[in-house]
Protein backbone atom coordinates (compact mmCIF):
# COMPACT_ATOMS: atom_id res chain seq x y z
CA UNK A 1 0.00 0.00 0.00
CA UNK A 2 1.79 3.09 -1.20
CA UNK A 3 1.00 6.68 -0.28
CA UNK A 4 1.40 9.38 -2.89
CA UNK A 5 1.69 13.11 -2.21
CA UNK A 6 0.31 15.70 -4.62
CA UNK A 7 0.91 19.42 -4.18
CA UNK A 8 -1.72 21.18 -6.27
CA UNK A 9 -1.61 24.45 -4.31
CA UNK A 10 -2.16 27.54 -6.42
CA UNK A 11 -3.61 25.63 -9.35
CA UNK A 12 -6.96 26.70 -10.71
CA UNK A 13 -9.67 24.42 -12.05
CA UNK A 14 -9.21 21.93 -13.70
CA UNK A 15 -5.54 21.77 -12.57
CA UNK A 16 -6.08 19.95 -9.25
CA UNK A 17 -8.14 17.10 -10.71
CA UNK A 18 -5.78 16.80 -13.67
CA UNK A 19 -2.88 16.40 -11.20
CA UNK A 20 -4.93 13.99 -9.11
CA UNK A 21 -5.74 11.90 -12.16
CA UNK A 22 -2.08 11.78 -13.17
CA UNK A 23 -1.18 10.27 -9.79
CA UNK A 24 -4.27 8.04 -9.73
CA UNK A 25 -3.10 6.38 -12.94
CA UNK A 26 0.16 5.38 -11.26
CA UNK A 27 -1.68 3.97 -8.22
CA UNK A 28 -2.64 0.40 -7.51
CA UNK A 29 -5.82 -0.63 -5.77
CA UNK A 30 -5.56 0.18 -2.05
CA UNK A 31 -3.02 2.97 -2.49
CA UNK A 32 -3.76 6.39 -1.04
CA UNK A 33 -3.18 9.89 -2.37
CA UNK A 34 -2.73 12.91 -0.12
CA UNK A 35 -3.50 16.06 -2.09
CA UNK A 36 -3.26 19.70 -1.08
CA UNK A 37 -5.30 22.26 -3.00
CA UNK A 38 -6.18 25.94 -2.65
CA UNK A 39 -8.93 26.02 -5.29
CA UNK A 40 -12.20 26.16 -3.34
CA UNK A 41 -14.27 24.31 -5.96
CA UNK A 42 -12.16 21.23 -5.29
CA UNK A 43 -14.03 20.49 -2.04
CA UNK A 44 -17.13 19.53 -4.00
CA UNK A 45 -15.41 18.50 -7.24
CA UNK A 46 -13.32 15.78 -5.64
CA UNK A 47 -16.47 13.88 -4.57
CA UNK A 48 -17.74 13.83 -8.15
CA UNK A 49 -14.28 12.80 -9.32
CA UNK A 50 -13.98 10.02 -6.72
CA UNK A 51 -17.41 8.62 -7.58
CA UNK A 52 -16.44 8.46 -11.24
CA UNK A 53 -13.04 6.89 -10.68
CA UNK A 54 -14.12 4.48 -7.90
CA UNK A 55 -12.11 6.15 -5.17
CA UNK A 56 -12.96 6.86 -1.57
CA UNK A 57 -12.40 10.14 0.30
CA UNK A 58 -10.91 9.05 3.62
CA UNK A 59 -10.60 12.55 5.02
CA UNK A 60 -10.84 16.18 4.08
CA UNK A 61 -9.71 19.10 6.17
CA UNK A 62 -9.07 22.76 5.54
CA UNK A 63 -6.59 25.03 7.22
CA UNK A 64 -5.66 28.59 6.21
CA UNK A 65 -7.28 28.14 2.82
CA UNK A 66 -5.46 24.91 2.06
CA UNK A 67 -7.69 21.90 1.53
CA UNK A 68 -6.05 18.57 2.33
CA UNK A 69 -7.79 15.44 1.16
CA UNK A 70 -6.81 11.80 1.55
CA UNK A 71 -8.13 9.62 -1.24
CA UNK A 72 -8.00 5.84 -1.55
CA UNK A 73 -8.16 3.97 -4.83
CA UNK A 74 -10.54 1.02 -4.54
CA UNK B 1 -18.23 7.25 -20.91
CA UNK B 2 -17.31 9.35 -23.90
CA UNK B 3 -17.79 13.14 -24.18
CA UNK B 4 -17.73 15.24 -27.33
CA UNK B 5 -17.37 18.99 -27.80
CA UNK B 6 -17.96 20.93 -30.99
CA UNK B 7 -15.70 23.97 -30.91
CA UNK B 8 -17.44 26.34 -33.29
CA UNK B 9 -16.27 29.60 -31.73
CA UNK B 10 -12.84 31.11 -32.17
CA UNK B 11 -13.20 33.39 -29.12
CA UNK B 12 -10.49 33.01 -26.50
CA UNK B 13 -12.95 32.63 -23.61
CA UNK B 14 -15.13 30.07 -25.38
CA UNK B 15 -12.21 27.98 -26.62
CA UNK B 16 -10.80 28.12 -23.12
CA UNK B 17 -14.09 26.90 -21.62
CA UNK B 18 -14.04 24.05 -24.17
CA UNK B 19 -10.57 22.95 -23.08
CA UNK B 20 -11.36 23.25 -19.37
CA UNK B 21 -14.35 20.94 -19.83
CA UNK B 22 -12.34 18.60 -22.07
CA UNK B 23 -9.48 18.37 -19.58
CA UNK B 24 -11.84 17.94 -16.66
CA UNK B 25 -13.62 15.10 -18.44
CA UNK B 26 -10.32 13.45 -19.40
CA UNK B 27 -9.18 13.73 -15.78
CA UNK B 28 -12.32 11.86 -14.74
CA UNK B 29 -11.24 9.04 -16.99
CA UNK B 30 -13.50 9.84 -19.92
CA UNK B 31 -12.60 9.62 -23.58
CA UNK B 32 -12.96 13.08 -25.13
CA UNK B 33 -13.29 14.17 -28.76
CA UNK B 34 -13.16 17.82 -29.78
CA UNK B 35 -14.51 18.65 -33.22
CA UNK B 36 -13.18 22.00 -34.48
CA UNK B 37 -15.32 23.69 -37.06
CA UNK B 38 -15.67 27.18 -38.61
CA UNK B 39 -14.07 29.83 -36.34
CA UNK B 40 -12.94 27.14 -33.92
CA UNK B 41 -10.32 26.10 -36.49
CA UNK B 42 -8.43 29.32 -35.75
CA UNK B 43 -7.35 27.78 -32.44
CA UNK B 44 -5.55 25.04 -34.37
CA UNK B 45 -3.58 27.31 -36.69
CA UNK B 46 0.19 27.36 -36.45
CA UNK B 47 1.40 30.84 -35.46
CA UNK B 48 3.92 31.12 -38.28
CA UNK B 49 3.22 31.77 -41.94
CA UNK B 50 3.26 28.56 -43.98
CA UNK B 51 3.66 29.08 -47.73
CA UNK B 52 0.72 27.51 -49.59
CA UNK B 53 -1.05 27.93 -52.89
CA UNK B 54 -4.29 29.82 -52.27
CA UNK B 55 -6.93 31.79 -54.12
CA UNK B 56 -7.31 35.50 -53.37
CA UNK B 57 -10.34 34.92 -51.14
CA UNK B 58 -8.59 32.14 -49.24
CA UNK B 59 -5.63 34.46 -48.67
CA UNK B 60 -8.00 37.16 -47.38
CA UNK B 61 -9.47 34.73 -44.86
CA UNK B 62 -5.97 33.81 -43.78
CA UNK B 63 -5.02 37.44 -43.13
CA UNK B 64 -8.24 38.40 -41.41
CA UNK B 65 -8.40 35.58 -38.90
CA UNK B 66 -6.27 34.94 -35.80
CA UNK B 67 -3.31 32.58 -36.20
CA UNK B 68 -3.54 30.18 -33.28
CA UNK B 69 -4.47 30.22 -29.61
CA UNK B 70 -2.30 33.16 -28.62
CA UNK B 71 -4.00 35.48 -31.10
CA UNK B 72 -7.63 34.83 -30.19
CA UNK B 73 -9.77 37.69 -28.86
CA UNK B 74 -12.44 37.51 -26.15
CA UNK B 75 -16.13 37.37 -27.08
CA UNK B 76 -17.08 40.48 -25.12
CA UNK B 77 -15.14 43.68 -24.38
CA UNK B 78 -12.28 42.76 -26.69
CA UNK B 79 -11.68 46.39 -27.76
CA UNK B 80 -9.34 45.50 -30.57
CA UNK B 81 -7.33 43.10 -28.45
CA UNK B 82 -6.97 45.26 -25.32
CA UNK B 83 -9.66 43.28 -23.49
CA UNK B 84 -7.94 40.01 -24.33
CA UNK B 85 -4.62 41.36 -23.04
CA UNK B 86 -6.29 42.45 -19.78
CA UNK B 87 -8.06 39.13 -19.42
CA UNK B 88 -4.83 37.17 -19.97
CA UNK B 89 -3.04 39.38 -17.44
CA UNK B 90 -5.72 38.81 -14.78
CA UNK B 91 -5.82 35.09 -15.47
CA UNK B 92 -2.06 34.91 -15.14
CA UNK B 93 -2.21 36.71 -11.77
CA UNK B 94 -4.85 34.27 -10.59
CA UNK B 95 -2.77 31.37 -11.88
CA UNK B 96 -5.34 30.21 -14.40
CA UNK B 97 -3.67 28.01 -16.99
CA UNK B 98 -3.18 29.74 -20.34
CA UNK B 99 -5.06 28.44 -23.35
CA UNK B 100 -1.76 27.24 -24.79
CA UNK B 101 -1.09 25.23 -21.65
CA UNK B 102 -4.67 23.87 -21.47
CA UNK B 103 -4.23 22.66 -25.02
CA UNK B 104 -0.94 20.92 -24.19
CA UNK B 105 -2.59 19.28 -21.17
CA UNK B 106 -5.46 18.10 -23.37
CA UNK B 107 -3.02 16.44 -25.75
CA UNK B 108 -1.14 14.86 -22.87
CA UNK B 109 -4.43 13.44 -21.55
CA UNK B 110 -5.16 11.93 -24.96
CA UNK B 111 -8.03 14.21 -26.00
CA UNK B 112 -8.77 13.63 -29.68
CA UNK B 113 -8.83 16.68 -31.99
CA UNK B 114 -10.79 16.50 -35.23
CA UNK B 115 -10.53 19.34 -37.78
CA UNK B 116 -13.65 19.74 -39.93
CA UNK B 117 -12.51 19.37 -43.53
CA UNK B 118 -15.49 21.24 -44.98
CA UNK B 119 -14.73 24.31 -42.83
CA UNK B 120 -11.06 24.05 -43.75
CA UNK B 121 -12.05 24.13 -47.39
CA UNK B 122 -14.37 27.14 -46.92
CA UNK B 123 -11.74 29.11 -45.03
CA UNK B 124 -8.89 28.00 -47.21
CA UNK B 125 -6.89 26.29 -44.45
CA UNK B 126 -4.45 23.66 -45.66
CA UNK B 127 -3.57 20.74 -43.33
CA UNK B 128 0.05 21.93 -43.08
CA UNK B 129 -1.12 25.28 -41.66
CA UNK B 130 -2.73 23.56 -38.69
CA UNK B 131 -0.93 22.03 -35.71
CA UNK B 132 0.26 18.43 -35.91
CA UNK B 133 -1.57 15.41 -34.58
CA UNK B 134 -5.05 16.25 -35.85
CA UNK B 135 -7.57 13.99 -37.49
CA UNK B 136 -9.28 15.37 -40.57
CA UNK B 137 -12.90 14.40 -40.98
CA UNK B 138 -16.49 15.47 -41.47
CA UNK B 139 -19.79 15.51 -39.66
CA UNK B 140 -20.37 11.75 -39.84
CA UNK B 141 -17.21 11.13 -37.83
CA UNK B 142 -18.39 13.60 -35.22
CA UNK B 143 -21.84 11.99 -35.09
CA UNK B 144 -20.29 8.54 -34.84
CA UNK B 145 -18.45 9.68 -31.71
CA UNK B 146 -21.50 11.54 -30.38
CA UNK B 147 -23.59 8.36 -30.63
CA UNK B 148 -21.32 6.71 -28.11
CA UNK B 149 -21.13 9.75 -25.83
CA UNK B 150 -23.40 10.87 -23.01
CA UNK B 151 -22.40 14.54 -23.16
CA UNK B 152 -22.21 16.46 -26.43
CA UNK B 153 -21.56 20.18 -26.29
CA UNK B 154 -21.63 22.90 -28.91
CA UNK B 155 -19.47 25.88 -27.94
Amino acid sequence: MAEYQVNARGLQCPGPIVQLFGTYKKCNSGDTIVIEVTEQGFKKDVYAWAKKTNCEILSMEEQDGVIKAVIKKN
Amino acid sequence: MKKTIIVFSGDLDKVMASFIIANGAAAMGDEVTMFFTFWGLNALRKPERIPTKKSFMEKMFGWMMPKGVNKLGISKMNFGGLGAVMMKKIMQQKQVESLQSLMETARMLGVKFIACTMSMDVMGFKPEELIDGLEFAGVASYLGEADQANVNLFI
